[in-house]
């Protein structure tokens, strides 16, 4: 087995590992805590980019939600100083219902994985290199780069009036 | 076995899974969104491995515009827990019913 390959193996099992942390860890209830294992899972996502040649991506996947986004959570859970929360029971009926609907999804993303033809044809060449995406973007995707901004413009305003302190 | 579109596929879809479960079981907003973020990644994973595998390079510029609009919804998604926590104090799901009939 060649050392890509087992890099995707140790990659994959870990942030698999680390996003079943994030949503149900046995040892702590604690936010905080989910929000750590999101990061980790975030930076072993960038690893896979890696693998798979996205470079630029992988260096944005670390940038911006390793850095921003999950310091956007923790700023928040620790502003909200939630407690450690207290073990509310789910009901046993809404726990099985929720496990067999998700893993029937899954059951079925992979059987129409292995039955459809997934497209991959001959050997893949392409690099996720800054300069390639740059011209891309400022080529054919010019009209939603821009769209794009105007929406971060949007989304900065919006949170800016949601949080005063006078919400009307 | 060499590994090709299928693993990273089914991993994406184990990612997407995850991210599900924990929406639809936990009840801490916060956490509900974590499973969220989860969900928009499995996404960006799977384009990836199509964008790698097919030599085209568009599903990398789709993966960096979720991401563009992912951390445009969460600063609006988090300023909206802040300001319900204001009102309520309770990031909670069962605790927000009155919508409820």
């Amino acid at each position: 087995m060649s050392a890509p390959d087992l890099l995707f193996y140790l990659f994959a099992g870990l942030t698999l590992l680390s996003a079943l942390l994030v949503v149900a860890n046995p040892f702590s209830r604690n936010p905080v805590t989910s929000a750590m294992f999101l990061v980790l899972t975030m930076v072993f996502l960038s690893g896979l980019f890696v693998l798979l040649h996205a470079f630029f991506l992988a260096a944005v996947q670390i940038l911006v939600y390793a850095g921003a986004v999950m310091v956007l959570f923790l700023f928040v859970i620790m502003l909200l100083d939630v407690k450690e929360e207290e073990r509310r029971r789910i009901k046993a009926f809404s726990l099985g219902l929720g496990a067999t609907g998700v893993g029937g999804l899954f059951l079925l993303i992979v059987i129409s994985i292995f039955k459809g033809e997934s497209g991959a044809g001959g050997y893949p060449r392409i690099e996720g290199s800054t300069f390639e995406l740059g011209r891309l973007l400022f080529t054919n995707y010019l009209l939603p780069f821009e769209i794009v901004s105007v929406l971060l413009l949007v989304a900065m305003v919006g949170a800016i009036l949601l949080s005063k302190k006078d919400l009307k | 076995m060499e590994v090709g579109l299928n693993h990273y596929l089914i991993l994406s879809s184990a990612l997407f899974c995850a991210g599900l479960l924990g929406v639809l079981l936990r009840r801490n907003l916060l956490i509900i969104y974590m499973g969220l973020e989860l969900m928009l990644n499995a996404a960006n994973l799977a384009l990836v491995a199509f964008s790698r595998f097919n030599n085209n390079l568009d599903g990398q510029v789709m993966v960096f515009f979720i991401i563009t609009v992912a951390a445009a919804e969460v600063a609006v998604g988090l300023a909206l827990i802040v300001a319900l926590y204001r009102k309520r104090q309770t990031a909670h799901t069962e605790d927000l019913t009155s919508l409820k009939f």
